[in-house]
C-alpha cells in the first residue's frame, strides 16, 4: 500500500491556546464509547466549545473564521496524557492535517505520525509572531515545510523541529510502519522462539 | 561483556532489527488488550485481510465500560454494550483469550495481567492503554501505545519503536507512618514535572523501592506516564518470584528453577550505566494531594495552595489556570478542603493491599453525611479475596458503597461520575479538567489511606491524625 508522501501541508491555520493540553481535553473520554473512529471530529474539544447544556462557548474552534483551519498551533506538551489514539483521530477527522507546538507529548507524537500529521515544535517568540500572524489574517494561508522544517505565511519564515526519524517516514511515505513491520516474517519468529516465554 | 541495564537487555533480546527511518522493530512478547482501544485495531485487520500472527500472546479483558453497579446484560447504556459484545466478537473471531464478566478474573487490564500471572520479568509487554508501565513493577519492559500500533501488535506481534534513555530513580531511608507508594510516586512527579520522563524509562530503585511489596511497586510504576515517561520498572527479586509463584500462567514447578534463574538474567549489572541518576530521601516524602489539573501540582499535606503572584514567571499561568478551575484560594491550606465524593480504586490503588489497608483502619469511622464514598475493586479476583476476608462488610458498614470490578470513576467511560463541580479525593492517577466525568468536575489524587480520611471527615484531612 503506498502511502502519499508529506512534505509540505497548506492551510489555513487557528490557535488554541494553553500548555499541558491533555488527550482528555482534546477528546473526553465519554465519547469514546465507540468501535470506530468516523464520528470523532464533532467531539474535538467538546467541553472547552460547550457548556453543560450544550450551548457554544467563546473558542476560536466555534469562530466561523476559523471554520476551515486545518493548521493548528498550540502551546507546550500538547497532547499529554493517555495514550488513546482517539485524540489524533479527532483532530484528523475534524479537518486537521499539521499540528504547531511548543513540544508534544511522546505517546502522542507516535500515534499522530503514524496517521500522517506532522507535529512540529516551534519556539515561545515564534508562536506568538504566529499566534498574532492568525489573529490578523484569520483567511491567511500557513504551510508547513517538513522537508526545510520551516512554517511559511505571508511576509513569515519561522524555524521549526521534528524528530529526524519522524520526519522521514512522512517524507518517504512510510509513516505507517504496518507494511515494513510485516516483511521480517523470518525474523519475527525467530525472535518469538528464541524467547524464553510464550 | 559491557553491564547492561534490564531496560537494554530487554530490549536487545526483543529487537527484531532497524527499520529504514531509523527506529527499532520490536518484538512484544505479551500484548494485553481491552475494549476502548482494540476494536478499531480489529477493523483495520479485517479491512487488510491480515490475520492476528500470534494469537497465543494477546489477552484481552473488559474494564474501562463496564458497569460496576449493574451487572447484566445488555447494560443500559447502548453504548457500553456495544462495546464489550464487539471485543467478545473479536476474540472469538480472532482466537484470542478473554476475560469475560463470567470468567472471575475479569478487571482492570493492569490488575488482571499480574494477577494472572502474565507479567514476568524480562518481558516485553504492550497495552494500548498509558498506564502499562504498571506492568514494569515485574522487570519487565512495559508501555502504552495507541490503536494503529495494537493493529500492528495484532498483525506482526512487533512495534516501530525509537529506544529510551533510562533514568534510575532512587529512593532511600523509612518513610514515615502515614506515607505510601502513592505519595513517592507523586513526590517523583513533582519532583521532575510531567515532562521530566519524555525520552526515558524510569529504573526505580533504593532501600525504599526493595523494601515495598509488590503492589506498591506496581502503584508506583503505573504512574510513571504522569511523568511523562513511557516505562516505569523495578528489577525483578525475591518478592517478584514470590509473587508470581502458582498464578495460572506463571511456569510451573517443573521449570520455575529454569524460569527464575532466566528472569534474574535480566536484571541490571551491578556498576551498569544510566543516562540519568536521580537520588531522593524518604524522609522527605509526606502525604501528599494535588491542588491542581495535572499530577505534578501537588504538595505535602500541609502545605499551602501555591501563589501565582509569588510563582516563577513562566508558571504563574497555569498555576493561575488550575487555582481557578478548582476554585482553591492562594495561599489557604490545603488541609479542609470539603470534599464531596470519595473513590477508592483504579489500576493505581484499586488492588488488595490497598482495601486491606484501609478496612484495617477504617472501624470506628462512619462516612461524613453528604459525601459520596465508592470502593471499587480493581478485578474480580481482587473483590472474591476482599469478600472472603470480609472487608466488603467492613467499608459497606463504615457508609463505603462496595462495588463490582472496573475502571469506574477514574475516567468517565461508565456510569460513576462527578456531577457539577463536585471533588473528588481518589485514589486514581488523573487530575485533569474534566477526567472524571463532569466538564467541571474537580480531582485531588492522593493515597487511599487520605481518601479515607477525606471520606470520614468530609474534607482534606491528614490520615496520620484521622487514624492515629
Ligand atoms: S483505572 Fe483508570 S487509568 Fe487505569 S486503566 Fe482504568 S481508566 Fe485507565
Amino acid at each position: 500500500m503506498a502511502l502519499p508522501k508529506i512534505v509540505k501541508i497548506e492551510g489555513q491555520g487557528i490557535y488554541v491556546p494553553g500548555n499541558d493540553i491533555d488527550t482528555d481535553r482534546i477528546i473526553p473520554a465519554r465519547f469514546m464509547k465507540c468501535v470506530t473512529f468516523d464520528g470523532l471530529g464533532e467531539y474535538l474539544f467538546h467541553d472547552i466549545r460547550y457548556d453543560e447544556h450544550g450551548n457554544q462557548k467563546e473558542h476560536a474552534l466555534n469562530d466561523p473564521k476559523f471554520a476551515k483551519a486545518s493548521i493548528m498551533l498550540s502551546d507546550m506538551n500538547f497532547g499529554c496524557g493517555s495514550s488513546r489514539e482517539h485524540a489524533p483521530q479527532s483532530l484528523y477527522r475534524a479537518g486537521f492535517r499539521a499540528i504547531i507546538a511548543g513540544n508534544f507529548a511522546e505517546i502522542f507524537f507516535g500515534n499522530a505520525t503514524n496517521l500522517g500529521i506532522p507535529c512540529v515544535s516551534m519556539a515561545e517568540p515564534e508562536r506568538n509572531v504566529l499566534a498574532q500572524f492568525i489573529e490578523d489574517s484569520p483567511n491567511g494561508s500557513l504551510v508547513v515545510d517538513v522537508d526545510e522544517l520551516k512554517v511559511r505565511a505571508e511576509g513569515l519564515e519561522l524555524p521549526v523541529d521534528m524528530r529526524p526519524g519522524a520526519r522521514d517516514s512522512l517524507m518517504n511515505g512510510r509513516w505507517d510502519p504496518l507494511d515494513e513491520l510485516l516483511q521480517a516474517k523470518l525474523e519475527i519468529e525467530n525472535i518469538s522462539k528464541s524467547l524464553p516465554y510464550v | 561483556m559491557k553491564k547492561r541495564n534490564l531496560f537494554e537487555k530487554v530490549w536487545d533480546a526483543h529487537s527484531v532489527g532497524e527499520l529504514s527511518n531509523g527506529q527499532t522493530q520490536l518484538f512484544v512478547g505479551r500484548h494485553l488488550i481491552h475494549e476502548v482501544t482494540s476494536p478499531q485495531a480489529f477493523g483495520m485487520l479485517r479491512e487488510r485481510n491480515l490475520p492476528v500472527l500470534y494469537p497465543e500472546r494477546t489477552f484481552a479483558t473488559v474494564d474501562h465500560i463496564v458497569p460496576t453497579n449493574e451487572l447484566n446484560e445488555p447494560y443500559s447504556d447502548p453504548l457500553a454494550d456495544a462495546m464489550i459484545k464487539e471485543l467478545r466478537k473479536n476474540c472469538e473471531d480472532f482466537g484470542v483469550t478473554f476475560f469475560d464478566v463470567n470468567t472471575g478474573k475479569q478487571g482492570i487490564v493492569h490488575v488482571v495481567g499480574p494477577e494472572q500471572g502474565l507479567t514476568q520479568p524480562g518481558m516485553t509487554i504492550a497495552c494500548g492503554d498509558s498506564h502499562t508501565s504498571t506492568h514494569g513493577a515485574f522487570g519487565a519492559i512495559a508501555f502504552g501505545v495507541g490503536t494503529s500500533q495494537v493493529r500492528d501488535l495484532l498483525a506482526t506481534q512487533t512495534l516501530a519503536l525509537g529506544k529510551l534513555k533510562v533514568r534510575r530513580i532512587e529512593v532511600n531511608g523509612d518513610l514515615g507512618s502515614g506515607v505510601y507508594a502513592k505519595d513517592v510516586i507523586l513526590h517523583v512527579i513533582k519532583i521532575l514535572g510531567v515532562n521530566g520522563g519524555t525520552g526515558y524509562a524510569y529504573e526505580y530503585g533504593g532501600s525504599v523501592f526493595d523494601e515495598f511489596s509488590m503492589e506498591e511497586r506496581m502503584t508506583a510504576c503505573n504512574m510513571s506516564i504522569e511523568g511523562g515517561a513511557r516505562v516505569g520498572y523495578v528489577n525483578p527479586d525475591e518478592k517478584t518470584f514470590e509473587y508470581l509463584r502458582g498464578r495460572n500462567y506463571s511456569p510451573d514447578e517443573n521449570s520455575w528453577d529454569d524460569a527464575v534463574s532466566a528472569w534474574l538474567s535480566f536484571s541490571s549489572d551491578e556498576g551498569c550505566e544510566y543516562d540519568d541518576l536521580v537520588s531522593i530521601d524518604a524522609a522527605d516524602i509526606v502525604p501528599t494531594v494535588t491542588w491542581g489539573i495535572n499530577p505534578a501540582q501537588a504538595i505535602g499535606i500541609d502545605e499551602v495552595i501555591p501563589d501565582p503572584q509569588r510563582a516563577p514567571e513562566g508558571e504563574a499561568a497555569s498555576i493561575s489556570e488550575a487555582i481557578e478551575y478548582m476554585q482553591l484560594v492562594p495561599g489557604a491550606p490545603i488541609k479542609g478542603t470539603p470534599i464531596d465524593v470519595a473513590f477508592i480504586g483504579s489500576c493505581t490503588n484499586g488492588r488488595l493491599s490497598d482495601l486491606e489497608e484501609v478496612a484495617s483502619r477504617i472501624g470506628g469511622h462512619t462516612v461524613r453525611e453528604g459525601v459520596k464514598a465508592i470502593v471499587v475493586p480493581g478485578s474480580q479476583v481482587v473483590s472474591k479475596l476482599a469478600q472472603e476476608k470480609g472487608l466488603d462488610r467492613v467499608f459497606v458498614e463504615a457508609g463505603f458503597e462496595w462495588r463490582a470490578a472496573g475502571c469506574s470513576m477514574c475516567l468517565a467511560m461508565n456510569p460513576d461520575k462527578l456531577i457539577g463541580d463536585q471533588l473528588c479525593a481518589s485514589s486514581s492517577n488523573r487530575n485533569f479538567k474534566g477526567r472524571q466525568g463532569s466538564p467541571t468536575g474537580r480531582t485531588m489524587l492522593m493515597s487511599p489511606m487520605m481518601v479515607a480520611a477525606a471520606a470520614v471527615t468530609g474534607k482534606v484531612a491528614d490520615t496520620r491524625e484521622v487514624f492515629s
